[in-house]
């Protein structure tokens, strides 16, 4: 067996004079349903906007300038750091980052329960967990709001049981809308850190427990370590699509829990739209992305290249 | 002495996260039943919003956003599946070539993109090139973002299909196109029919990107559903949901067993 | 004389920079069990993928009776290979396993169920002809395999290690089956493997490679007996490899000295001139004497059952190992003790290098 040679299925099978034609329709569909979109995203948001949406060619920072900075009401004012869309910006980091946390805190268990079944069980378990993901997530939204109301079942239960006097006010808080983050990806948290687990090879931890190691111990000193990727890949998994998440905080939160999402859907809507500002936020949560992203490939990049 | 595997507290996170899953969608499904028009008390079980939506005042608008949303479904998952059946054979069949890298980054690129910024992106895209939005530029958007969905589960199937299955075919005389149409077409089925199945079901979903690129007067279910519950949720929006519910799950069910039916076969 | 069944012309195959195969040159006659024969990287499976079909060739000419198949797909070339994992199409049952290549070839439906019914019979497995490939065990596997590529009735069949996958017990049986159906059908055979005792006992003849070059050509006999350099000598069976210094060279047998200073004769092939060399002697073609070529010192005998292993070694500390026949004998010596050693004659071999 030629074991340290290259494997050669493209000689073997016949597919390598093929690759253009079958990567043809990939390259077309992404490529200009895509990437030419996000392109052309990028020069209308320095466009001036035209008042009854759409834009005027004409370039312009304005976008970004509204933004950043505060020219006053007839933009003649000196500029000064404008905080509201900063602010806008800071929410939602930190509301995707309490559904990180919220999600890595009950995720791990379950990961961690899930990969120490039979391998027979191992299955259900994760079918269990991932068959809600499947469901529309506008109707889990919707579910989870109904559920939360004011005098909806929680509520009712939970007086009826005599534990509270007055509904608890769930919807339209901080604490909803990041209920809703971490139920929408719970499951991208489960199965990263699941695959993560089910390759750790236990005998490490039997040798810390006969090293004196207690349980806990063993989990954070060589457990955590070992499976980090895992739980590394599960916080992106989470945190990326939180960040520009639009129906939980739209249906969940109220004006004070206004996300990036919301900002952006606003600048579409009819006549009070401002499509380059919107293309503007788009591309400043675009770029968010991609750092966190390259940041993560990186970290990844230079983990393999130890092992 | 319990081993290393067991944590205390673990079991109980695992079923509190369970609990958390489930709990909404079977309380809209116990209430999707209720017999009262009051959302709040329950009247007794009763199928008379299940009637509302095929018989009530708004079940002609349900009914064309639910054929919206099914034909596109189909379309779409039809679409993506065939593209990223071919992009699945070069990738994994092409050996090295150039641009390799990028096309794989290409192909999972709706994946990284948030959804928000490609329903800006794909808006501003149609409204420059003067394409109406409505029916023809949901669907194009959907079959742009289920090609990752349907190339994952095709892909991973046919890296675990060894190349000397095609080697024996065309050994024992079989052309290119019926090595591939005998062995590795239905090796590859099981992958095909859940990225079929799993692009359809992200079509049925997406909410977000359909918002922006409907055009008015066009309605999906999602946007329909959407539309209604901004006026605050109604019962007969939980008897849609309970519906759309039972059919995602039936879908990823049908797709877990097939998927598990073709490792058996495989081993 | 008849053109070959297979002639291969200078074959080289090159991925990249890497060189898998360096200009190998060989001819395999008709009805001949040939064994390509190397360990792992060697270029063995290369070359019988060359010859299938899977593998482009980089230069050089395949001929299969006189005609150059080395450009032509696999589907097109008369030849039908065995594969290490078998390859059975998963979705088919054993009976379209068999008959896939007749249909291929176009042959009808009766005809073609006709045939590969007959395929399984041979290969005793006319029971199992509507299971699943799946359903079946290592070694019926390998014999639909065997059915599967033998039943277009190949001008040569390739087996890629077919043996390989089968516990032990099943493989020698299957080394005899394997002979016998080759006598049988009168196809030419090309098999590839690691395993030298396959080779031994199956071969008419056997082509060691190494490092993407043919080492030596011959009947399993020469192979064993008179290994031309170092390489197969140590590669095939165990041997002792002694480095010397040939100190003269007269009428084919060469006066040497061996290290600690012995001095021994032995032959001497063509090409073996004064200077430093090689010589091996196989293990059990060396006996216990009262007088002897050498004389060696006891270190420890080790107990194999079948056989006893003397490890000595000579005044120099050079260790010879010695194999001896597991008989009732008394007279074994103790560790430390001296002993004469006997080589056979003409076992003792000197190698160019």
């Amino acid at each position: 067996m030629a074991g340290f040679l290259p494997k050669s299925g493209a000689e073997s099978t016949g597919y390598r004079g093929l690759v253009g034609p079958l990567l043809l329709p990939t390259w077309v569909m992404v490529g200009v349903f895509l990437v030419i979109p996000v392109a052309l995203m990028a020069i209308y948001s320095f466009l001036t906007k035209e008042f009854r949406g759409g834009v005027i060619w004409d370039f312009t920072l304005a976008a970004y300038d509204q933004f950043f900075f505060n020219r006053g009401l007839f933009g003649d004012e000196p500029p000064s750091i404008e905080w509201t869309y900063i602010a806008i910006f800071w929410r939602s980091v930190w509301q995707a980052g309490v559904a990180t946390l919220l999600c890595l805190a009950v995720g791990f268990p379950t990961a961690w329960f899930i990969a120490t079944r039979p391998a027979a069980q191992r299955g259900v378990w994760l079918f269990l967990v991932t068959v809600p993901y499947w469901v529309n997530l506008l109707i889990r939204t919707v579910s989870l709001k109904f559920l939360l109301r004011d005098n909806g079942p929680l509520n009712g239960s939970l007086m009826s049981l005599g534990l509270i006097d007055g509904p608890l006010p769930l919807v339209n808080t901080d604490l909803a809308v990041q209920l809703g983050l971490f139920y929408s990806y719970l499951p991208f948290m489960v199965l990263p850190i699941y695959a993560a687990v089910e390759r750790y090879n236990f005998a490490l931890s039997e040798a810390a427990a006969d090293l004196y190691a207690s349980r806990w111990v063993t989990l954070r000193e060589i457990v955590l370590p070992v499976v980090r990727p895992g739980i590394v890949a599960g916080c992106i998994l989470v945190f990326v699509p939180s960040l520009g998440a639009f129906l939980a905080p739209d249906l969940l939160g109220g004006a004070k829990t206004f996300m990036i999402g919301s900002l952006i859907d606003e600048q579409f809507k009819g006549s009070q739209g401002n499509w380059p500002f919107g293309a503007a936020v788009s591309m400043i949560l675009m770029t968010l992305v991609m750092i966190v992203l390259i940041l993560y490939a990186r970290a990844q990049a230079k983990a393999e290249r130890r092992s | 002495m319990k081993g290393v595997r067991h944590y205390p507290g673990f079991l109980a996170m695992t079923i509190g996260c369970l609990v958390v899953l489930y709990a909404p969608l079977i309380v809209v499904t116990v209430y999707s039943f209720n017999g009262s028009t009051s959302i709040t008390q329950w009247g007794g079980f009763s199928w008379r919003w299940y009637a509302d939506v095929f018989t009530g005042p708004e079940a002609p608008r349900f009914a064309a956003a639910a054929w919206n949303s099914l034909t596109i479904a189909v379309l779409a998952a039809t679409a993506a599946t065939a593209i990223a059946t071919a992009a699945a054979v070069a990738m994994v069949r092409g050996g090295r070539f150039r641009g390799k890298s990028a096309t794989f980054a290409l192909i999972n690129l709706p994946l990284m993109v948030p959804e928000i910024v490609t329903a800006v992106a794909t808006l501003i895209f149609f409204s420059a090139i003067g394409l109406t939005t409505g029916y023809l530029t949901i669907l194009i958007a959907h079959v742009t973002f289920c090609i990752p969905f349907a190339y994952l589960p095709i892909a991973a199937r046919l890296e675990g299909i060894e190349s000397s299955y095609e080697q024996a075919a065309r050994d024992l005389y079989a052309t290119r196109a019926q090595a591939f149409r005998l062995i590795l077409l239905p090796l590859m089925a099981p992958g095909i029919i859940s990225g079929f199945l799993l692009a359809f079901i992200i079509s049925l979903d997406d909410f977000i990107i359909t918002n922006f690129v409907k055009g008015a007067g066009m309605e999906t279910l999602p946007t329909a559903i959407f539309g209604s519950v901004k006026q605050g949720i109604k019962p007969n929006i939980m008897a849609i949901s309970t519906m759309m519910l039972a059919v995602s799950v039936l879908f990823v069910t049908l797709s877990y067993f097939i998927n598990r039916s073709g490792q058996k076969t495989r081993a | 004389m008849n053109a070959p069944t297979v002639d291969i012309r200078n074959a080289v195959k090159r991925y990249g920079t890497v060189t898998a195969l360096h200009g190998v040159s060989l001819s395999i006659a008709d009805n001949e069990f040939f064994t390509l024969l190397g360990p792992s990287g060697c270029g063995k499976t290369t070359l019988l993928r060359m010859i299938a079909g899977f593998e482009d060739v980089t230069e050089g000419e395949i001929l299969l009776f006189g005609k150059d198949i080395a450009r032509l797909e696999p589907n097109h070339r008369p030849v039908n290979t065995v594969f290490q994992h078998y390859a059975l199409f998963p979705h088919m049952s054993v009976i379209d396993n068999v008959a896939f290549g007749l249909k291929m070839k176009g042959m009808a439906l009766a005809e073609r169920r006709a045939r590969a019914g007959k395929m399984l019979e041979m290969v005793h497995l006319s029971a199992f002809a509507d299971r699943l490939p799946a359903q079946l065990s290592g070694g019926q596997q390998q014999r639909v395999a065997l059915a599967r590529a033998l039943a277009p009735d190949p001008k040569v069949l390739l087996l890629d290690e077919p043996l390989s996958a089968l516990d032990l017990k099943l493989r020698q049986a299957m080394r005899v089956e394997l002979k016998q159906l080759q006598e049988e059908t009168g196809i030419t055979f090309i098999f590839v493997t690691h395993d030298q005792e396959e080779a031994l006992t199956m071969s008419d003849r056997i082509a060691v490679m190494s490092a993407g070059h043919v080492q030596q050509v011959g009947s399993p006999r020469d192979i064993y007996e008179a290994p031309v350099n170092r390489f197969v000598a140590d590669f095939i069976g165990e041997t002792n490899l002694v480095p010397v210094t040939v100190e003269a060279v007269a009428d084919g047998r060469a006066t040497v000295l061996l290290p600690g200073g012995h001095r021994m004769s032995c032959a001497a092939d063509a090409g073996i001139g004064p200077g430093a060399h090689h010589l091996s002697v196989r293990p059990e073609r060396m006996n216990l004497g009262t007088t002897g070529d050498l004389e060696a010192v006891v270190e420890r005998v080790v107990y194999l059952g079948t056989d006893l292993q003397l490890h000595t070694h000579l005044d120099g500390g050079q260790p010879l190992h010695v194999r001896l026949q597991n008989s009732a004998r008394a007279d074994l010596p103790a560790p430390g003790a001296r002993v004469a050693l006997q080589i056979e004659e003409g076992a003792a071999r000197l190698l160019v290098d």
